[in-house]
């Protein structure tokens, strides 16, 4: 199928997972991967042209809803379960990292 | 008594709710600090529902089909107001705004929500041993596991804490810890119960589904939590399938196919003692009247592949949503960026993060065509495969799990090792077919066997009418 | 722009436009959407992108797209939703549902003002985000010290329209960009307002050495919020793009920012560091596949369309119209087209149309315009009178005529007003002389100098071209 996982391929997967790494998980986490790709590599040498992707299992088409309004959440409910709050609104760190 | 048997003494009045409940609280107490099934008993608030069943029918109203009969849901269906984690330390103490649909259709039964139990973190295991709160033992023997990843909800019928529990299935988390605990455990057609207020897994794979004692008992939870759901876009537009009222009909007629792939000439690692069992059920099958013969549905032996490509794909998308700004504990950081590695980084177990990776890489750039594409050409072949079977056959059979419940740390060290739990039970959730466990028997270690019949979408009611067959046959014993 | 300042280069512009679409709900859930409000009052589990929550599409806003491929002459198609994933905190899921491989609209073109088709890729369907506001540093995002989300805006429905490289000037993308809007408006498929945010162009800027064929390496440009910056947004970054190149340099491929303050562009990132989005058909949808009977009622329903308006305008005023497109715009032509058809004169309608209608046409009917411009070319109110009867039918309707005599408009007989002109005439030998024997200037010169006494001597009252009619008969004896 394809060249086993390389630790590189791994940080960067944790990159785009948003997950950091310690160098004794990324040692162990890269064996792991490699070993259940090396399972998936059955499908390697199956024929698989002309057959078309199943995405999913239900043939359903055009599942609309009215445009109608709903009843909204309790936003005091919804706020009070956010790790941090200022005006009504959801407060996180700068997105660049602030001089303070 | 089963559930049906509490329903029916409920509503005569010969039992109240509350001390059914009490009865049930009685046996949590006695053995959940040696089991631990539950991460949440609620006490206060059950009470009060069973109270207030009373009072209902004090007056004289008619109350729905589980009235007063307590129930345990697995620790990811959303319940207002009260701790919904997946046994996660990333969703530790959140309290959802909202009730899951399953919830508004037990409690419109008059159902007494009694916990919210132990999982494999966000349903990612065979043995509910990842939870973040430590893992769940199986009632028939606590050096063992319940199964897994809804392997709290199985002990906690097995231990007789509650008479029914809800699950979810999404490569065999009902099935498997039903087999290794000696239960029922039904996984429905995909879209049969509504997903809304499931914390997702994997959302073209997961299902909602009962655990009972009794194939009865299954049938009567299922009855109650199908149906369409506006809110749920993949919901299956038809009422609830009619299950208790075909139990008594048999298999005469019916033909059955071992599912050769799955019962020992295909994938690997199925012990001689469950497969004995199959034959056992084999024979009960064909004394009813069935005929039984051997069927092949080649793609499955893909199965376990394709799985491990997909689920992990749907997870790693599912599972972004934990970043710290919403809700949940947040590890704080010095930007945006670094908050949110830092809480996912801190929240997430091994396992998780092993399956959000994996994900990740499948879906990448330069590997899609190679995993994700083509697992779901796989996915394909298997549909075509089953549809082919089910030309000739009604129903499929095989083992559920390929091995008797196993001790606690058997399986920990290798991952693969324990994903190849759900080699047999993976197929129905990648071609969204129904199949259920039913016990049968025990193993050589005298710990619970179960076998599983597979039906093609929308056939509840046949496999119910197996199950019972099976069930009646003595088998179970 | 004009060619001579790219001298020998030539600017190639392609727009991705989103536009808000007009709904009472989100795309995915039943939260409102209006714009404004109170932070984080317009949500749902849905839209905050809570555990369990799912999304359901809604009709209408499917609708609306179909409306906007329709308009733009696409060929619509069964969609498929895949959901693009990348962390950011205004994006609840940290994925955006949208479409990738199967939009619901492609291939379809749009006339610019030149008359010169502009051709169109796609126009797909997907979800807004929430909004970021960044606190301390000014609010800049580069110095901020945190940052505040909210949610009203995630979930409501956009139509990204995705515009083919066809552009050759920014004064040509601002044609695009106006057009565009104007059939947006005209459908009801969005209010268009940029200044709200509820249409947001991003803009594809490369040059090229003037005459050839292949395309440069584009830069994507961002954050541009009118159509000022939009035109100055293309000067500025294809100046760069041009000197960066004529001083011996290459052009990066890169997403830059367009900083308004500063009227100048800046880099965001290049193209190594684009996002992987891991795009992946979404599990928790089906696909949209819109019948060709729902396509023809849709298309039966469209309006007459901006263009076609400003055909049938210019058809209806016998020749070319300079102020089509604006009298469009303002919505006039309908009643424009019908006072014309009612035998209103062309001109005047035209006329009252682009200078007193600014404001749109309030309460006036078609009969009482017809009729007021009838009692102007008649001379029963002068131009003057006209303007402020007008303005009365735009307050609060009624008959001209009844206005007319309200403001005390009487027509004045033709034998009083030749009586008024020759007292004038009589008491101005001299400038009558002037007027009489002069150049042309002259008498222009004292043409305004008698019309203007005899405004006087009636308080306005004469009508200025009857007045001018009358002094001409005298002069030529
Ligand atoms: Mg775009
Ligand atoms: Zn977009």
């Amino acid at each position: 199928m394809t060249d086993p996982i390389s630790r590189d391929d791994v940080t960067h997967v944790a990159r785009l997972a948003c997950l950091s790494l310690t160098d004794q998980e990324l040692e162990a986490f890269t064996g792991q991967l490699a070993n259940i790709l090396s399972h998936a590599s059955d499908l390697e040498a199956l024929d698989l042209t002309g057959v078309e992707p199943t995405s999913h299992p239900l043939p359903l088409v055009n599942v609309l809803r009215p445009d109608v309004p709903g009843e909204p959440v309790d936003r005091d409910e919804v706020l009070a379960a956010a790790p941090s709050v200022e005006d009504h609104q959801f407060r996180v760190p700068p997105a660049l990292g602030g001089n303070t | 008594m089963s559930a049906l048997e509490l329903a029916a003494a409920i509503r005569s009045g010969e039992r109240s709710a509350v001390d059914v409940l009490e009865e049930h609280l009685a046996v949590i107490d006695a053995r959940e600090d040696e089991i631990h099934a539950f991460n949440l008993v609620m006490v206060e608030q059950a009470r009060r529902e069973a109270v207030d069943i009373d009072a209902h029918l004090a007056a004289g109203e008619e109350l729905g089909p589980l009235a007063g009969v307590p129930v345990a849901l697995k620790d990811n269906m959303c319940t207002r107001g009260v701790p919904t984690t997946c046994s996660s330390k990333i969703l530790e103490g959140w309290k959802p705004p909202y009730d899951a649909t399953v919830v508004q259709r037990l409690t419109a039964a008059g159902a007494v929500i009694i916990g919210k139990t132990n999982m494999d973190e966000f349903a990612m295991g065979g043995s509910t041993e990842n939870s973040a709160f430590g893992p769940t033992r199986n009632p028939l023997d606590t050096s063992r596991v319940p199964g897994g990843s809804s392997g709290g909800s199985a002990a906690a019928v097995a231990a007789g804490f509650a008479p029914l529990s809800l699950g979810s299935d999404t490569g065999g988390s009902i099935r498997q810890p039903a087999a290794l605990c000696g239960l029922v455990g039904v996984k429905p057609t995909y879209g049969r119960v509504s997903r809304y207020g499931l914390v997702a897994f994997a959302s073209s794979l997961d299902q909602i589904g009962p655990f009972a004692a009794t194939v009865a008992d299954a049938a009567l939870l299922l009855e109650v939590i199908s149906g369409h759901d506006p809110l749920d876009s993949t919901s299956i537009a038809e009422p609830a399938p009619g299950l208790l009222s075909v139990l008594d009909q048999g298999v005469e007629g019916l033909r059955i196919g071992i599912l050769d792939e799955l019962s020992g000439h295909g994938v690997e690692g199925i012990s001689p003692d469950v497969l004995a069992r199959l034959d056992a059920a084999v024979e009960a099958l064909t004394a009813a009247g069935a005929t039984v013969e051997r069927a092949s549905v080649p793609a499955t032996v893909y199965g376990l592949s394709a799985y491990y490509v997909i689920a992990p794909a749907e997870a790693s998308s599912n599972l972004s949503r934990y970043d710290g700004v919403r809700f949940g504990p947040r590890t704080d950081g010095a930007t945006t960026n670094e908050m949110m590695v830092a809480t996912r980084t801190e929240g997430f177990g091994d396992e998780v993060k092993r399956r959000i990776m994996l994900g990740t890489y499948a879906l990448s750039a330069g590997y899609y065509d190679a995993y994700y594409g083509k697992s779901q050409k796989v996915r394909t072949l298997i549909l075509k495969d089953f549809a082919k079977a089910y030309e000739k056959f009604d129903l499929l059979i095989s083992p559920t799990a390929p091995t008797t419940a196993f001790p606690l740390g058997a399986k920990t060290e290798d991952p693969m090792q324990m994903y190849l739990q759900d080699v047999c039970t993976i197929p129905s959730n990648l071609a969204g077919h129904p199949a259920m466990s039913v016990p049968f028997g025990v193993g050589d270690d005298g710990l619970p066997v179960g076998v599983q019949i597979l039906a093609p979408a929308m056939g509840e009611a046949t496999m119910f009418r197996a199950a019972a067959v099976l069930e009646k046959s003595g088998g179970a014993q | 722009m004009s060619g001579d300042v790219l001298d020998g280069w030539e600017v190639v512009i392609g727009l991705e436009v989103h536009a808000e679409l007009a709904t009472q709900t989100k795309m995915f859930s039943s939260a409102r959407n209006v714009f404004g409000g109170e932070p984080n009052t317009n949500i749902d589990p849905v839209s905050l992108g809570l555990p369990g929550s799912l999304p359901v599409l809604n009709e209408k806003a499917i609708e609306l797209a179909i409306r906007v491929g329709l308009a733009l002459n696409c060929k619509v198609q069964r969609s498929v939703f895949a959901r693009k994933n990348y962390f950011y905190p205004d994006m609840p899921k940290a994925y955006q549902i949208s479409q990738f491989d199967l939009p619901i609209n492609e291939g379809g073109w749009l006339e610019l003002p030149s008359g010169r088709k502009a051709m169109i890729e796609r126009a797909h369907l997907e979800e807004d985000t929430g909004k970021s506001s960044h606190v301390g540093g000014g609010g800049r995002i580069h110095e901020a010290t945190y940052s505040l989300v909210d949610y009203n805006r995630a979930g409501v429905p956009l139509i990204e329209i995705v515009g083919a490289p066809d552009l050759r000037s920014a004064e040509e993308a601002r044609g695009y960009v106006a057009e565009l809007r104007s059939i947006l408006v005209a459908i009801g498929a969005s209010d268009g307002k940029m200044e709200e945010g509820s249409m947001r162009v991003d803009c594809n800027v490369s040059v090229r050495p003037m005459g050839t064929e292949e395309l440069g390496t584009r830069c994507e440009v961002k954050n541009i919020n009118s159509l000022r910056s939009l035109g100055r947004a293309i000067e500025y970054e294809s100046r760069r793009q041009v000197d960066l190149l004529t001083s011996g340099q290459r052009i990066e491929q890169q997403t830059r920012h367009w900083d308004e303050a500063e009227g100048r562009t800046h880099k965001l990132r290049s193209k190594e560091e684009a996002f992987d989005y891991r795009y992946f058909p979404e599990p928790d949808l089906v696909p949209v596949d819109p019948s060709p009977e729902w396509i023809a009622e849709i298309a039966a329903s469209l309006p007459m369309l901006p263009r076609q308006r400003r055909v049938r305008l210019a058809e209806a005023a016998k020749g070319e119209v300079a102020d089509a497109a604006l009298i469009v715009e303002r919505g006039l032509d309908d009643l424009a087209v019908e006072a014309m058809e009612a035998g209103a004169d062309a001109t005047r309608v035209l006329v009252h149309c682009v200078n007193n209608l600014s404001e749109g046409a309030g309460q006036l009917s078609t009969g009482s315009f017809a009729a007021l411009v009838a009692m102007e070319t008649g001379g029963e109110l002068s131009a003057t009178q006209a303007k402020t009867v007008l303005a009365d039918l735009v307050a609060s309707g009624g008959d001209p005529a009844a206005a007319a005599a309200a403001h005390g408009f009487e027509a004045m007989d033709t034998s009083e007003l030749d009586g008024i002109v020759d007292g004038i005439i009589a008491a101005h030998p001299d400038d009558w002389a002037a007027y009489v024997e002069g150049d042309e200037g002259e008498r222009k010169k004292k043409s305004g100098f008698f019309v203007g006494q005899i405004m006087k001597a009636t308080r306005g009252q004469a009508d200025g071209k009857l007045v001018n009619k009358i002094l001409a008969q005298r002069a030529a004896g």
